[in-house]
């Protein structure tokens, strides 16, 4: 078994370097895009409101694969700037995941009680005060562990790449098959190595809750 | 609830928010104007690329296609239900030789990518002489996944019935079966029900997967219909066609889980809360 992982070690360190990579940018990606959606969502102002909405109920009625398959097919129609299949690997799950980031952001801020932003404007804070000092400590305590499944489910996601011909980790299987090597092996070491990339995230959120977690 | 976010808006923030609202407008039209100038200039807009909607055969063809969408939906729906039905209990069991091997199973067929499951079934698992055909590969890995999800929601569900439920049950002289059974699973799907819809959401998106492995389903019947030459190519009007089919379909069901939420909480009995962070695990995955 061992001696598969070896004889191929090409193929498994390109694949998952190539898995972190897109996780970690299109994780980058969709928490920047995702909070400014989510900021977009809470603002006074209609029209973001809007286009928050708007744009959170396409993209989470919409699969991925099909996300995908736009940019990976229709894309290059539009005639824009060209670009890799790795960058648009990137945009597609960036966008993609950013609407539920969005979700999770705008649910961590509506569990903050009402009373506690009463209060603290009571006591003469600024907006900025209330949201910095007041609001965004109790908000993200209930936003870590709902975020790291995001970021979970994210790092799975990456595998839809591999029907695009990504070279990361889910392309392996195909790749091993063209070699002749048994696939059950193959199978069994990329399912290892997803689970070692997953422990550090749940390492981290219990951490993280464990550190946070006061009872309100 | 966001509102306390904000002060009421005096006579200065109204002005200001009016310009924000002007510029917001302004931008998003900008953005959906470019876009529609880049499918104007590309050519999308062409009746050549759209005259494929007319053709008799075609439309036959879409509509095969998304039943064999609905057809994989309905099966998987229905697997993964029971499968996670059977999981709960069996994760709930007080015999430990039943409890051990359920979590593992779980946990197993959460913790992979679904890709690679589908992958494994329809590529690696001929090789040990099983056969499984492009459906059912795609059938069992979402009922496995999907299931394993249910069976945590199901488990959080039961966990969450208030403990005086059990215990009166018992009182009353029930068997463990039957307070399972009459008592506790049907108040722990009816408070979970909002979140078993939208784990079915995602399991009709997941469905797409299908594609990758040639399943014939919508995705795989918008890239054929995008290769034909003779209506030039039309990929991006294909595209939007079925971006369109799926997001009504899903939008349907969301909104069945929203119509469920508002009726749970109207008939004002006291819900149990299930576990938020269950919630938001089983309504994203893919």
């Amino acid at each position: 078994m061992i001696g598969l992982l070896l004889d191929n070690r090409d193929l498994f360190i390109t694949g998952f370097l190539h898995t972190i990579l897109l996780f970690v940018l299109a994780g980058i990606g969709a928490l920047v895009l995702g909070t400014l959606l989510a900021a977009m969502r809470v603002s006074p102002v209609p029209a973001l409101q809007l286009l928050g909405t708007g744009y959170v109920t396409v993209f989470r009625n919409t699969p991925l694969t099909l996300v995908f398959f736009f940019f990976a097919f229709a894309y290059p129609r539009l005639e824009l700037i060209d670009v890799s299949f790795f960058t648009r690997a990137v945009l597609a799950l960036a966008m993609y995941t950013a609407a539920f980031v969005c979700e999770v952001v705008r649910s961590g801020i509506n569990t903050v009680d009402v009373g506690q932003f009463e209060a603290s404007r009571a006591l003469g804070f600024t907006f900025t005060q209330t949201l910095t000092t007041v609001v965004v400590p109790q908000a993200i305590r209930s936003v870590v562990p709902p975020m790291t499944s995001v970021l979970n489910s994210l790092l799975k996601n990456t595998t839809i790449a591999a029907g695009f011909s990504v070279l990361e980790a889910g392309q392996i299987t195909p790749a091993l098959s063209e070699r002749g090597a048994p696939l059950l092996i193959g199978m069994f070491w990329i399912a290892v190595g997803f689970g070692i990339l997953v422990v550090p995230l749940t390492v981290t959120q219990r951490a993280l809750e464990k550190r946070w977690s006061v009872a309100r | 609830m966001t509102s306390a976010l904000y002060d009421v808006p005096g006579p200065r923030a109204r002005a200001r928010n009016r310009v924000f609202g002007l510029l917001a407008t302004v931008g998003i039209v900008a953005l959906i104007g470019f876009v529609g100038y880049r499918f104007w200039a590309t050519g999308q807009f062409e009746s050549t690329k759209w005259e494929w909607l007319l053709y008799k055969d075609l439309q036959l063809q879409l509509i095969a296609a998304l039943g064999a969408t609905l057809s994989a939906f309905v099966v998987a729906a229905l697997l993964a239900l029971v499968f996670g039905l059977l999981f709960a209990i069996a994760r709930l069991s007080q015999r430990w030789w039943l409890r051990t091997p359920a979590f593992a199973i779980v946990e197993f067929c959460r913790a992979i990518p679904l890709v690679v499951m589908i992958f494994f079934l329809f590529y690696a698992a001929p090789q040990t002489g099983l056969t499984l055909g492009v459906f059912w590969s795609l059938v069992v890995s979402l009922t496995l996944y999907n299931g394993s999800v249910l069976a945590e929601v199901f488990r959080a569900g039961v966990v969450s019935v208030p403990r005086g439920q059990r215990e009166a049950a018992y009182a009353l002289g029930l068997r463990k079966g039957q307070v399972t059974r009459a008592v506790l699973l049907p108040q722990a799907v009816r408070a979970m029900l909002p979140t078993i819809v939208s784990q079915l959401v995602v399991l009709l998106k997941d469905t797409a997967l299908g594609f990758l492995i040639t399943y014939q389903e919508l995705l795989y019947e918008a890239r054929y219909l995008g290769g034909l030459a003779e209506f030039g190519r039309p990929i991006i009007p294909t595209a939007l066609v079925i971006g369109a089919v799926y997001i009504t379909l899903c939008t349907a069901l969301s909104s069945l889980a929203g119509h469920l939420e508002r009726r749970s909480r109207r008939s004002g009995r006291a819900l149990p809360t299930p576990d938020v962070r269950l919630v938001t695990a089983a309504e994203l995955a893919t």
